[in-house]
């Protein structure tokens, strides 16, 4: 059971990162943090002040930090290395890809304030293409939580999995999707709604904007559209995503990210080669972000509960009449 | 590779604890130069000038001054070597296999496929190595990340992190941003050794991007730091002994020759990653056969009197 009191109001993922670590850290001793003179924001702060002697400060120095986790893992210890998705991929890619990925350490990223809805700091602090990254990545596991409540879950259960996992978490408050602090993220692809016209496969802050976008799609539509979180981008179950897809022949994902090499392309990539159904991603066009409140942000770039449903009724007009099924099924 | 010398067989590596006097530790330095011209010859690929200024450091540290057990390779308190300067990895390989980590005959895989000595150091692959090298700039932080663990585990006393350095690492920022940190977090069993042999792949590291005065550098990071003679194999071990006693990250800068031992190749620019003709390594081997007849008569002399 989960060490913490399930959300029910909106609170933002980095928070449970934060309460997830200090969980850790009580229950077992060789768990550290690291941060790069960004604790407060990323929550890593919170271990630190409890475990002054497992928590270390690298300064604004992450490539230092990724490295030293690098050591740190090599020597027994389960390190917790935070920062901003921004320093924590493009900042400190080669130190992350050799010492970490590499050598298949069991080191986590926990990386904050991934997207646009970041918000004011701009394009500079803006991490839109921090999965196409860590996806490329041999060995790197992927996890984008969609509310606290699974961020707690996706921190506390990282413990128990093997390998380096890169964690995405988001600054904003954002609605709770899951009732509870799910047990497990077991395979990362959750249906969270069912439906057979179309599905929507979304990841991280989309998720409670692709269910609101079901809804509108239900009400004004009469469409039924099947909501898929995708915790665990990489690597993708994809059975699950079959699965979907077999059933509405028609999709739209929907990230806070770009459109290249995110959810979007490893779910297109499952269908391209076993299940070839027309697939629309809502994300960022080749551009870089702007500064602007968390929420006017993403209205900016169309990364709404209405960009979803709107993109779901242009993939709808270009659903094949006759479905095939699955390659090989 | 028919026409190359083997290289001879060595005594036994050192037992735990045997002290070896600087002829003997000469004499390994010598015997792990020939393994590198051999390895090279018959891989055609690899950094052969960058492991041969590295050899006496590591002939020091593996044969006298780290703590290791060949037969665990991860026994807890055993000191850490981390070779930052992945690329001379030849030379690391050539100590391990003298030391029985993995079979001398293993040498002869180098950059090949299905071997397990890779073009720049894996610990996944090859036992003895802690760490995965070959980008420069990392192995520092890697090596204070060690010492980090060591700490919380109780051993920063007993277990010592040697990381071999180059002038390229030296360039990299982030080799700084290690040795600030290392100062911060006050590591006592941390220290860098710097192979500083002026020479990389474009020039001379006075043409290329000069490093300056990395001896100052570091003490202006808050280290101890010295310079000494990288070929001088007294200096070499009362350095490395020396820092072990110290109550702060310590830096060794040694001025060495690129090549060196032999002659072609000794100090001139134009080898860095290139390997050996078959009449060069010839050549290398006939010098190093020399060196080693001289130090082992040298040696016998030495015994006969004693």
């Amino acid at each position: 059971m989960a060490p913490v009191e399930a959300k029910t109001e909106p609170i933002a993922t980095r928070q449970a990162y934060g309460d997830a670590l200090v969980a850790l850290g009580e229950a077992h001793e060789e768990v550290v943090a690291l941060d790069a003179d960004l604790a407060v924001s990323t929550q890593s702060m919170k271990f630190g002040k409890q475990f002054p002697d497992r928590f270390f400060n690298c300064g604004a120095a992450e490539a230092n930090m990724m490295s030293i986790s690098c050591g740190l893992a090599a020597t027994g210890k389960v390190p917790y290395a935070s920062t901003f998705a921004i320093f924590a991929t493009s900042r400190s890619y080669d130190q992350v890809r050799l010492g970490i990925a590499h050598n298949e350490l069991r080191v986590r990223i926990g990386a904050s304030h991934g997207g646009v809805s970041l918000g004011e700091d701009g394009a500079s602090h803006q991490m839109i293409e921090d999965i196409a990254l860590m996806r490329a990545m041999p060995k790197m596991q992927v996890v984008v939580p969609a509310d606290y409540n699974q961020a707690f879950a996706a921190t506390y259960e990282s413990y128990q999995r093997e390998g380096p996992m890169y964690m995405r978490f988001g600054r904003p408050a954002t609605p709770i999707v899951y009732e509870e602090i799910p047990e497990t993220l077991g395979d990362g692809v959750d249906v969270l709604r069912e439906g057979k016209d179309i599905s929507i496969f979304a990841c991280g802050h989309m998720v409670w904007r692709a269910l609101d976008a079901a809804e509108t799609l239900a009400r004004e539509d009469g469409v039924e559209a099947e909501v898929v979180n995708v915790a665990i981008i990489k690597p993708l179950a994809a059975h699950k995503v079959l699965e979907s897809l077999a059933k509405t022949g028609v999709a739209v994902t929907a990230e806070e990210h770009r459109v290249t090499g995110g959810l979007g392309d490893a779910i297109r990539q499952v269908a391209a080669e076993l299940h070839p159904v027309p697939i629309f991603a809502l994300g960022m066009q080749d551009e870089f972000g702007v500064s602007g409140t968390a929420e006017a942000c993403m209205e900016h770039f169309g990364l709404t509960a209405t960009g979803i449903a709107d993109l779901a009724r242009e993939a709808m007009l270009k659903k094949p009449l006759v479905q095939h099924p699955p390659i090989g099924g | 590779m028919a026409h190359l010398k083997p290289v001879p067989d060595p005594a036994p590596a050192p037992e735990q604890g045997e002290q070896l006097d600087v002829a003997q530790l000469e004499r390994y330095a010598t015997v792990l130069r020939m393994h590198c011209v051999s390895m090279l010859a018959v891989a055609k690929s690899g950094h052969l000038d960058s492991s041969l200024s590295a050899a006496d450091i590591v002939a020091a540290l593996y044969f006298r001054v780290l703590r290791h057990d060949p037969s665990a390779p991860d026994w807890p308190e055993r000191d850490r070597f981390v070779l930052s300067k992945g690329h001379a990895a030849p030379i690391q390989y050539a100590a391990l296999a003298e030391h029985g980590y993995f079979p001398v005959e293993d040498l002869q895989g180098l950059r090949s496929i299905g071997s397990h000595l890779q073009g720049h150091p894996d610990m996944n692959r090859t036992p003895g190595i802690e760490v995965s090298t070959g980008s420069l700039g990392q192995g520092l932080s890697m090596s204070l990340g060690i010492c980090l663990a060591l700490r919380l585990d109780g051993r920063s006393d007993t277990a010592h992190v040697f990381a071999v350095l180059s002038d390229g690492d030296c360039q990299e920022g982030e080799t700084w941003e290690g040795a600030m940190a290392a100062a911060h977090y006050e590591v006592p069993n941390l220290t860098a050794v710097v192979d500083y042999n002026h020479l990389q792949t474009d020039g001379t590291t006075e043409e290329v991007m000069d490093t300056g005065d990395v001896r100052a550098k570091f003490e202006a990071f808050g280290w101890d730091s010295i310079e000494i003679d990288g070929h001088d194999m007294g200096a070499i071990v009362e350095a490395l002994e020396r820092s072990r006693t110290l109550d702060r990250p310590a830096a060794i800068v040694c001025q060495t020759k690129k090549g060196r031992g032999v002659s072609f190749m000794e100090g001139r620019f134009g080898f860095h990653g290139k390997p050996p003709s078959p009449e060069q390594a010839s050549e290398a081997m006939d010098e190093l056969e020399a060196t080693l007849k001289a130090q082992d008569e040298a040696l016998a002399g030495a015994g006969g009197e004693g």
